[in-house]
């Protein structure tokens, strides 16, 4: 019996083993949703804590990462709309540096404000979209949803956020 | 708005609010699933449940009580 089929059996041995071999891609995929370094930690760990109790619904032959990540984008997704504020990344927090030196912290608060205003549901597609680059593809494989909704919501998300910036006397 | 507008916003938006590049975990976290696994539940006793029994077989046998407890809400 391999280690999924032990999961899927309720083993906590097996599940030790994923826990430790999946926790870093946990965390990094819902640190990038929520920004919150600590937060991330908590909601890393209600994502195992879910996946734990569900192991029976768990398919061995299925994809444990995609069906982990589903469930963690599920996990930050309830906290966003449980906290609206944004938490602004503290400097020993890496993130890449900003490539226009010359961005104004005005710019930046009003970028910050514009995405914490958005839906939740538009906030992931964007936040995963436009800043973390990632594919549609892969925000609708973690949010369990077509590619087309995911464009969708994307689209949504930028005409609120230009319209916030625009409120805020910022043009992007 | 066309693809090119959309990733010409993205890039600006980017300018202003960084990707996270290296979100490392700074520790392990199994002991804090464990701690969580191990937590106490929420138990609710048998005289709360009797409780809400009894509110509900009140409500259902004086309907008309419902739209004043809502105003007292």
């Amino acid at each position: 019996m391999d280690l999924l089929e032990r999961f899927a059996a309720g083993d906590l041995d097996a599940f030790e083993s994923l826990f430790r071999e999946h926790q870093c891609a946990v965390y990094r995929w819902i640190v990038r949703i929520v920004r919150d370094p600590a937060a991330a930690e908590d909601l890393t760990v209600e994502t195992f804590w879910r996946a734990y109790k569900a192991h029976a619904r768990f398919r061995a032959d299925g994809n444990f990462e995609a069906w982990l990540r589903r469930i963690g984008t599920n996990v930050a997704l309830d906290h966003l709309r449980t906290t609206r504020s944004y938490i602004e990344l503290s400097d020993d927090f890496p993130a890449a540096p900003s490539s226009d030196s010359a961005v104004q912290k005005e710019t930046r608060v009003a970028v910050q404000r514009a995405f914490a205003s958005l839906p939740p549901r538009l906030r992931v597609v964007a936040q995963l979209g436009l800043i973390e680059e990632e594919s549609y593809r892969a925000i609708a494989e973690a949010l369990g949803i077509s590619e087309t909704a995911t464009k969708l919501r994307m689209f949504r998300a930028v005409r609120i956020l230009r319209k916030k910036l625009t409120q805020a006397g910022v043009t992007l | 708005m066309t693809d090119r507008e959309l990733k010409e916003f993205a890039q600006n938006v980017r300018a202003a609010m960084p990707p996270i590049q290296r979100a490392e975990l700074g520790r392990d976290l199994w002991p804090a699933f464990l701690q969580k696994t191990a937590a106490p539940r929420v138990r609710i006793s048998w005289f709360d449940w009797a409780l809400v029994a009894l509110a509900a077989a009140a409500l259902i046998s004086f309907p008309g009580v419902i739209p004043a407890l809502l105003y007292h809400l």
